[in-house]
């Protein structure tokens, strides 16, 4: 299609009118998205946004690509589906902190480790916002919601570091409010051959406001954040005049000129899990970027090259011998 | 007979009409094994047959004991049957838990092979046998062969470099020989399967072989039974190319045959559960006709790939077992209001919950009709024998696709591992069915209708036909989000109307026996052949009572009505609390329906049903 090399930001648009709350965090992940699919020259036809339910599992219709908004926290199945049936589909999942982390934890789980070449957007708000308020699997010990009044006794989960536990092979990190950091990391998680992960920092106006202003308010977040580049030094601060090394079994800071080199490609875990760790650190900058990036064979592939090589070992079934095979008699 | 002369060729030949064999030992015994090799070789020698393997969920319940029991049930028969027997006329007891267990059901007069080599105290002990059965009258009426059988394979392979534990493997195929010997049977089959099972184990196959031949051999030498039986080809069989045939193996088959003739590709989603984990099975070997199978993490993301590949615009398929389909609900619920081809394969078992996984049921048929939440109307197809699945299977694709709706295809246990000769179809005689892609972006609508109601179906990758579905209520047309009350209820009766139409695409089903008076038996599913092995005796001399059997389920075919009008009450055996009749009672009130129910996870006996239909008859009169 020619219209393909033309297409723009506003033709990813769908005409549905957007319902998210006005100041959502939600409506500038929306136009990152539809913009980087224009940078990255994709067809609407090609295209599938998947998701589950919640807030932003209502993505789909806001895209005019295809789209699947589906149950909650089932998205990774019929992801895995899509791609199985066509692997040529770009297809990105859209899901959130409750959809992706409880109820559909397990599926995300497995298509993570099953590594099905997909773009998974995680966005974390740390709290239900559809059912209107309660704790999530994110959430702090101590949120005071409707439902945990006292404050959650939940201990939360690690976005990054459940990924990685999940032997992800791209695992990222990114910022509602931070659109050229998020495009670029949405850019590389497309080009990844495998399932992307990206976990984004969402804020509920309603329900969490400013849950993450203590790392990703404007005024602070050059301090407060490093970003993970492949390849660079570990620096920071608005002047990348702060650095982050290595030290045995964790990370300290350090100048800017004693700062470690960040190597997302290692195959080990260990690494990217240190660095997921300093969400719990108050005193140690967020890492944002890319955690991981590893090369693994692609799930929708591997089931594409076994039914070619059944075919070249048995040849191209019949149906006739499908039916006939095994001992057979005759009556007359 | 060959003009070589046999082991036992002098002893005096009895031509037997039919033959039920039972094999019974430790589910460490190879039993299924025996008994199925016995039924393919009495396939190869043109009997009709019908199998019913019996055994426990656990792998290796501890050796020896009650609960280890695993048997395997076949008859065989030079004329047309229905079922694999009320009542064996011969059983195999490997050990006295296998005898025990399985005595009471044995004919009188039967034979019951013991081996005596697993008859020690310790062996009673484990069966919890106070006194030896061999020896306190359990046996008295019945003809009792012993045979050590430890001992005789022993022997027979005191040549080989088998460790002992090896040897006491091959000893079922001695039983094998035997049982080979006693009916006229060839060896040859099992050789065969032997050699290509151990191809890369040469030994073992030549070990099997040596102790099957050292069992068939015995039964001239040693002596053990006056005479041999033959049972002579069946020659009531329609003429065509037969092959035996498992439901679940059927299943599978169909399936691919199904998607050829809507000229699509099968995705099969599923996780493993008995009974149905050989369909899995069996299509993951079947990759080289293009079969897509995804072992999912658990019985919901099974479903939703499958709907993710309809989706995509493959065939997507999902099989499983009753607590499976609990799973699945809320996914099936998508798939009824996206309107998409699926098609759920349930092979009930015994419930509620975990219930007996490897035994029989049918009470599965209320979940499959309205077992979700909403009003989310999905058609039933059940399988009424083995090779029937086959034509069932293709019967759901056809729906499925032309229909744009998830269908699902009953079977159970006795289905699923049971076997029966399957005349073969050719390729060419089957139906066709092919369903086109929407392409055409001129006036697209996603939830505009044709003439079946359903929806086009548009693969992603299709330029100028990009839209989005949900499990959010669609706007009639456009499919956009709508909450408005009189769209929902449009909408609700579309898909309700869509799927009740199927009911004009479907035949009549045929009334057997007599067309009218006091008794009509009615079934569906797997109690077919009891059904008709008890009404074609009942009517042995005049057409007594009719019989019907439903192979749609939900919606009912037109033209029963008419049908009930013409008998005073009707039977329904269930193997349930009477779900069909329930439902019979709220569809058609004017009618009598009286049901038969069993819930004991095993298959009805005809001499059961027969009992009920002369009860019935005789109150009647």
């Amino acid at each position: 299609m020619s219209e393909t090399q033309t297409l723009k930001k506003k033709d990813f648009q769908s005409d549905q009118e957007v319902r998210w709350c006005p100041g959502c965090g939600d409506y500038a992940i929306l136009s990152a998205v539809q913009g980087v699919c224009a940078d990255l020259g994709y067809s609407r036809e090609e295209t599938v946004f998947v998701s589950g339910i919640g807030c932003s599992s209502r993505f789909p219709y806001y895209m005019n690509t295809y789209g699947f908004h589906t149950i909650h926290g089932r998205a990774p199945g019929f992801a895995t589906g899509i791609k199985m049936a066509n692997p040529d589909l770009n297809v990105w999942l859209v899901t959130g902190d409750g959809d992706g982390m409880s109820i559909g934890g397990n599926h995300l789980a497995h298509i993570l480790r099953r590594n099905v070449n997909i773009n998974v957007l995680l966005f974390n708000n740390e709290v239900y916002g559809l059912t209107k308020g309660q704790y999530s699997p994110t959430s702090p010990v101590g949120q005071k919601t409707k439902t945990s009044p006292l404050g959650s006794i939940d201990r939360p989960f690690n976005p990054i570091n459940f990924a990685l536990g999940a032997n992800a092979t791209f695992v990222a990190r990114t910022i509602d409010t931070h659109v050229k950091h998020m495009s670029a990391v949405l850019k590389e998680a497309a080009a990844h051959e495998g399932t992307s992960f990206v976990e984004i920092y969402q804020n509920c106006v309603i329900f969490n406001d400013g849950c993450f202003d203590d790392v990703a308010d404007r005024k602070i977040r050059d301090d407060m954040t490093i970003d993970l580049r492949p390849g660079e030094t570990l620096t920071y601060g608005k002047e990348l005049d702060k650095g982050l090394r290595f030290n045995g079994w964790g990370l300290e800071r350090c100048s800017a000129d004693e700062a470690s080199t960040w190597d997302s490609t290692v195959e080990s875990t260990a690494p990217s899990v240190m660095m997921g760790e300093l969400a719990n650190e108050a005193e140690m900058p967020r890492p944002i970027g890319i955690f991981r990036q590893v090369n693994s064979p692609v799930f929708e592939s591997e089931t594409e090259r076994q039914i070619a090589v059944a075919k070249e070992a048995k040849g191209e079934g019949k149906l006739r011998d499908l039916i006939f095979q095994g001992n057979t008699w005759e009556v007359e | 007979m060959t003009t070589t002369k046999e082991p036992g060729s002098d002893l005096p030949l009895q031509q037997q009409e039919s033959v039920v064999i039972r094999f019974a030992g430790d589910s460490g015994d190879g039993m299924q094994i025996t008994g199925n090799q016995y039924a393919t070789t009495s396939a190869v020698v043109g009997n009709d047959l019908a199998t019913m393997p019996d055994f426990p969920a656990e792998i290796r319940a501890p050796a020896g004991t009650r609960a280890g029991v695993s048997g395997f049930q076949l008859a065989f028969s030079a004329k047309d049957i229905f079922t694999p027997g009320d009542r064996p006329d011969v059983l195999i007891a490997m050990n006295p838990a296998a005898l025990v267990e399985n005595i009471k059901d044995l004919k009188p007069d039967g034979i019951v092979v013991c081996n005596t080599g697993n008859f020690g105290d310790r062996d009673l002990e484990k069966a919890k046998c106070d006194t030896n059965p061999l020896l306190d009258g359990t046996l008295d009426g019945f003809r009792v062969i012993e045979v050590d059988m430890n001992q005789r394979v022993k022997e027979a392979l005191a040549e080989t470099d088998l460790k002992p534990k090896e040897v006491q493997r091959c000893k079922n195929f001695y039983t094998l020989g035997l049982m080979y010997w006693l009916f006229s049977r060839p060896l040859q089959p099992t050789e065969d399967w032997l050699k290509e099972k151990f191809a890369k184990k040469m030994h073992l196959a030549e070990a099997n072989i040596t102790a099957m031949r050292a069992g068939f051999n015995a039964g001239d030498i040693q002596e053990l039974f006056q005479g041999r039986y033959e049972v002579p080809k069946c020659d009531v069989l329609t003429p065509g190319t037969y092959r035996s045939v498992m439901g679940n193996e059927a299943v599978a088959i169909g399936l691919v045959a199904g998607a050829e003739a809507a000229g699509l590709e099968p995705f099969l989603g599923s996780y493993p559960i008995t009974p149905a984990s050989t369909i899995l099975e069996s299509l993951a070997g079947m990759k080289n006709y293009g079969v897509k199978t995804f072992q999912a993490e658990d019985e919901i993301a099974a479903v939703c790939a499958a709907i993710g590949a309809s989706y995509a615009g493959d065939l997507g398929i999902t099989s499983t077992s009753g607590p499976g389909v609990a799973l699945k609900g809320e996914a099936l619920g998508l798939a009824v209001s996206i309107e998409l081809p699926l098609v759920v394969v349930n092979v009930q078992r015994g419930g509620p919950s975990t219930g007996l996984p490897t035994k029989t049921e049918q009470a599965d048929l209320m979940q499959a009709i309205f077992g979700r939440n909403g009003e989310a109307p999905i058609p039933v197809v059940a399988c009424a024998t083995p090779a029937d699945a086959f034509d069932c299977a293709m019967e759901a694709v056809r729906i499925a696709t032309q229909y744009m709706t998830p269908v699902f295809l009953l079977t159970d246990g006795f289905i699923a591992n049971g076997a029966e000769p399957w005349r073969l179809p050719e390729v060419e005689g089957l139906p066709k069915f092919t369903k086109e892609f929407r392409t055409d972006a001129e006036n697209y609508q996603p939830y505009s209708r044709d003439e079946n109601g359903a929806r086009p179906w548009v693969k992603p990758g299709t330029p100028g036909l990009e839209h989005r579905v949900g499990g959010i209520e669609k706007a009639h047309l456009t499919g956009n989000i709508s909450y408005d009350p009189d769209n929902h209820e449009f909408m609700t009766n579309a898909r309700q109307e869509k799927v009740m139409g199927i009911a004009n695409s479907i035949p009549t089903p045929e009334v057997k026996g007599a067309q009218s008076g006091k008794l009509l038996v009615l079934g569906w599913g797997s109690t077919y052949g009891s059904i008709a092995d008890a009404v074609e005796r009942t009517n042995e001399d005049e057409d007594k009572v009719g019989r019907i059997h439903l192979r749609h389920v939900w919606p009912l075919p037109n033209g029963l009505d008419e049908i009930f009008s013409r008998y005073e009450s009707i039977l329904i055996p269930e193997m349930n609390l009477g779900q069909l009749a329930r439902l019979l009672r709220s569809e058609y009130p004017q009618h009598e329906f009286l049901s038969y129910s069993k819930v004991q996870g095993q298959p009805f006996r005809a001499y059961e049903i027969t009992a009920k239909i002369q009860e019935l008859l005789e109150n009647k009169s």
